[in-house]
């Protein structure tokens, strides 16, 4: 396809299927996440991003026979590996038989935190989460490294014009996405503390939360949501949601435990589990959501100021 | 009382997947962008509207029926309002219907 929007509708589409199957396969906790990054947040991004590169893909030069063998034999190599492979549901599958029977006999003992998924994530396998927050947090620096760009300030006026002449075209949007965004910031709540007993917890409900954020800049403008969201907070909150996670393993440590065993954060080891999983499932949602948003405003801002040049030399 | 639930919750099942069915018919075999779009928005609304109402016939749990109501209310709201931005955003694009008289032309 040489159209690029077509191309991105098309990603879209194929983020809501995989959602779709992650929930067939009972991965309710992934499907969340990729529902609302691979249907949601992706396509924004890749959506502003074309508004600058231009719509249609350049002709490429070079014949693609190559990239089509290499592919083809790459493919086949990883289908034939599949054969290898236990078959699917198959209770003698190193993956059950390794580490899962402990997680699903010990963990409510452990633990006691119903969705299993959670426990594993949160405390049995604490580290390696809190590799994936830095990678995150990692990634919203490196954003704000590469396209982060000086703007000079909105004029209140010019704003305030232009919504008021947009708001005829676009109202229906307007109201309906007013209507639905404080619901969709509820449940980005809910699953975010409910995630300990159903599906859910800080990466699900960060996307989420991020995701009415997106839908909200959408629908006003960029220049609204930046008199909404202040852009110094969202950066100090990603870093804080880090120091939160990162100071829940020292507070265990100085308590006598290992570097984030929550057990060691109260009398009861249960009871510790619980708090810590709630402190870093937080930092989590805190993290997470602000970079998506720290992601989304200097993609649209580095836009912004080229049309702003556009205008200056017109 | 029972078997009436089963019944109706049948027939509504089976009036949602008949619409879903005819929208697909429609997107395939209408002429143009809007009247395809028209084939699946309106069918879709009704459609999903029906499927849920024949699943919470069958739902003995009051709280999936109350999801499933949520479902509802959300894609009652969601689903009219992309076939509007749809049919705004191929209209500002210049994109014009496909007319079957010649005097209907000139009015647009």
């Amino acid at each position: 396809m040489k159209d690029l929007l077509g191309v991105i509708m098309l990603s879209g589409i194929y983020g809501l299927l995989s959602a779709s199957f992650f929930v067939a396969m009972d991965a309710v906790d992934v499907a969340f996440t990729e529902a609302s990054v691979g249907a949601g947040i992706s396509t924004v991004l890749m959506l502003a991003a074309i508004t600058m590169t231009g719509r249609t893909e350049n002709p490429s030069r070079h014949k693609p026979l190559l990239a089509l063998i290499v592919v083809l034999i790459t493919g086949g190599l990883l289908i034939y590996g599949t054969f290898d492979m236990p078959h699917f549901g198959s209770a003698a599958a190193p993956v059950h038989t390794h580490v899962a029977p402990r997680y699903i006999n010990d963990s409510m003992q452990e633990i006691g935190i119903p969705n299993i998924v959670t426990s594993v994530l949160a405390s049995y396998r604490g580290f390696d989460t809190f590799g994936e927050v830095l990678v995150i947090f990692t990634a919203g620096i490196a954003v704000l490294a590469l396209l982060s760009v000086v703007r000079s300030p909105d004029r209140m006026a010019k704003i305030d014009s232009l919504n008021d002449s947009m708001h005829g075209e676009y109202l229906i949007l307007r109201i309906v996405a007013k209507m639905l965004i404080p619901f969709i910031l509820l449940f980005a709540l809910y699953v975010q503390f409910h995630g300990d007993f159903g599906p859910g917890g800080g990466f699900q409900a960060g996307v989420i939360f991020a995701s009415a954020i997106y839908l909200y800049s959408m629908m006003f403008g960029m220049s609204t949501a930046r008199r909404v969201i202040n852009q110094t907070l969202v950066r100090l909150i990603a870093a804080l949601g880090v120091l939160l996670y990162g100071s829940v393993g020292v507070v265990a440590m100085l308590n006598g435990g290992n570097f984030l065993d929550y057990s060691a954060l109260s009398a009861d080891p249960v009871a510790g589990q619980h708090l810590g999983i709630i402190v870093i499932e937080l930092g989590v949602g805190l993290t997470v959501a602000s970079v998506m948003i720290i992601i989304m405003f200097n993609f649209e801002g580095r836009r912004d100021n080229l049309q702003n040049k556009d205008n200056e030399e017109a | 009382m029972d078997n009436l639930l089963e019944i109706l919750s049948a027939a509504f099942l089976l009036i949602g997947s008949f619409l879903c069915i005819s929208g697909g018919i429609g997107i395939l075999r209408f002429p143009d962008f809007y009247t395809r779009m028209h084939a699946v928005g309106v069918t879709e609304t009704l459609a999903t509207g029906m499927i849920l109402l024949g699943l919470m016939l069958q739902m003995p749990d009051a709280m999936v029926i109350i999801k499933l109501l949520f479902i509802l209310v959300l894609t009652l709201f969601i689903s009219p309002t992309a076939s509007h931005a749809l049919a705004k955003a191929a209209i500002k694009n210049s994109l014009k219907p496909k007319l079957d008289s010649e005097d209907n032309k000139e009015r647009i």
